[in-house]
């Protein structure tokens, strides 16, 4: 798992970009999507999500996706489950304060936003705090409610 | 120092012009003067002569006292106790909270309770991870992180508004911090994370224990750059060590804070290691003032809080200031 972790930090680019392909190509069958019923739709496209985002990213599924803004690593893997940046007890190997054995994720997440680059310097966005109620929940689905400007 | 207009002790000083608090601790940075903060130890009691004790011990040395909240996960009395005896008798205290044991809600009553006291300085911290301290089994909360609860506290305060939007009548007058590590890795980072903080709402900055002058250097010239203490203030932390094996055992034990070798050599190469632990930490400061844009030095003595008159004194670091203090 870690070694996937790892390589999907170190192919954040491309691995964003994958995904506003497929945003993309999602938001233009939304209207379909709607007809049947996001509520509807839910559950399924929490399941998919759930394998590929828990695979490739080892995502804990907050329904609520900062991959993009935080280098595609998982902030929900941090111990303090910390979504703006590394806590302060981060060691002086990269390792964890509460987990020595992992790298911090936020280390992860900093090299991941590097390959990203400038012009989506995303991660220095202010995250704002978690919803609790949508764990669990279809983050795509909710990403494009929020692309028609509904409340998600 | 006294101000002009200075209340009768649990009372607060007038807010003025450009200031978002009544407090003295946000006069004092802001009128340019190198400030001079310490970190109380709180008791495990329920006496609150063990707190007064504690706080006495810094009259005439600081111009505001940190309440820790059970740093380090270890249960001790609590920040808000510690804040609300010691306003009533007129210290500046610096309120700090973590994510650590309380959601949304208690944070924000918390936070009403706090400036109804008196309080008028909040420092939000993440907090350290339950596993570090006596009571691993207990559960984490992490709500909220330390920049979304600086968000928070500075929307209660100038939007009047829970964050569920619920107006709060009358707003808490606060000055909001946040903590700075520029000796974590990834050390890039660090300086947009404090960007980030000083965009959500923080005013001062208090940075981890300061061993390293040549990083501390390197951090500030890239804040400086970044425009960032034009915002905010900042206060490096500072501290005595009380021998090399304390400094190793810290550097092993204690996440986040870099000590280098020559550090724990100089220790190691002294007669009387507690007393070269204070020269260190006077030197520091000195080095420390030699910085562009460092606005005072935040003194975390654990267990060595009766030494910092010393330091202070020594240090010079009031340039002959005289901090408010209680009538005898």
């Amino acid at each position: 798992m870690k070694a996937i972790r790892l390589w999907s930090a170190r192919n954040a680019s491309w691995l964003k970009k994958c995904y506003a392909v497929m945003e993309g190509t999602l938001a233009l069958f939304n209207p379909l999507l709607k007809a049947i019923g996001h509520e509807r739709l839910d559950k399924p496209f929490a399941a998919v999500e759930g394998v590929v985002k828990g695979f490739l990213f080892d995502s804990q599924s907050c329904g609520q996706c900062s991959l993009g803004e935080t280098g595609m690593a998982c902030p929900m893997n941090c111990p303090k489950t910390l979504r703006n940046g590394p806590c302060g007890g981060v060691r002086q190997n990269g390792g964890c304060e509460i987990k020595p054995e992992m790298t911090c994720v936020w280390v992860n997440a900093w090299e991941g936003s590097q390959k990203i680059g400038a012009p989506e310097d995303t991660i220095k966005i202010i995250q704002p705090p978690v919803d609790n109620r949508l764990k669990g929940r279809s983050a795509w689905l909710r990403a494009l409610r929020l692309r028609d400007g509904e409340s998600a | 120092m006294k101000f002009d207009d200075e209340p009768t002790p649990g009372e607060n000083l007038p807010v003025l012009p450009g200031h978002t608090s009544p407090g003295r601790f946000e006069r004092v940075l802001r009128a340019g003067h190198f400030a001079v903060t310490a970190e109380i130890a709180p008791p495990d009691s329920a006496d609150p002569a063990d707190v007064y004790e504690r706080a006495a011990l810094f009259d005439g040395y600081v111009d505001a006292i940190n309440a820790t909240d059970s740093s380090g996960a270890n249960c001790h009395m609590s920040s808000m106790g510690i804040c609300s005896l010691l306003t009533r008798r007129g210290y500046a205290m610096i309120l700090q909270q973590s994510c650590r044991d309380r959601n949304r809600i208690a944070m924000q009553g918390d936070i009403l309770g706090a400036a109804a006291m008196g309080v008028c300085n909040i420092l939000c911290l993440s907090g350290d991870g339950v596993q570090s301290g006596d009571h691993p089994e207990a559960k984490p909360v992490f709500d909220m992180d330390s920049i979304s609860a600086l968000g928070m506290v500075r929307h209660m305060r100038d939007e009047q508004q829970f964050l569920s939007g619920r107006a709060i009548s009358a707003p808490p007058r606060l000055f909001l911090g946040g903590a700075a590590n520029p000796f974590a890795p990834p050390l890039d980072f660090r300086p947009h994370r404090m960007a980030k903080k000083i965009a959500a709402g923080a005013q001062f900055i208090q940075t981890q224990y300061c061993f390293d002058i040549e990083r501390m250097k390197t951090f500030m010239a890239q804040v400086r750059d970044m425009g960032l203490l034009e915002k905010a203030y900042v206060l490096a932390g500072v501290g005595p060590l009380a021998s090399a094996k304390a400094a190793e055992w810290i550097r092993k034990n204690v996440a986040g804070v870099h000590i280098p070798d020559e550090v724990i050599k100089r220790l190691a190469g002294a007669e009387d290691q507690k007393q070269e632990g204070v020269n260190l930490c006077i030197d520091l400061i000195e080095q420390i003032r030699e910085i562009e844009g460092v606005s005072g030095a935040h003194i975390m003595a654990y267990r060595m809080e009766d030494r910092i008159g010393e330091i202070v004194t020594r240090s010079n670091a009031l340039d002959g200031r005289a901090p408010w203090q209680p009538a005898p």
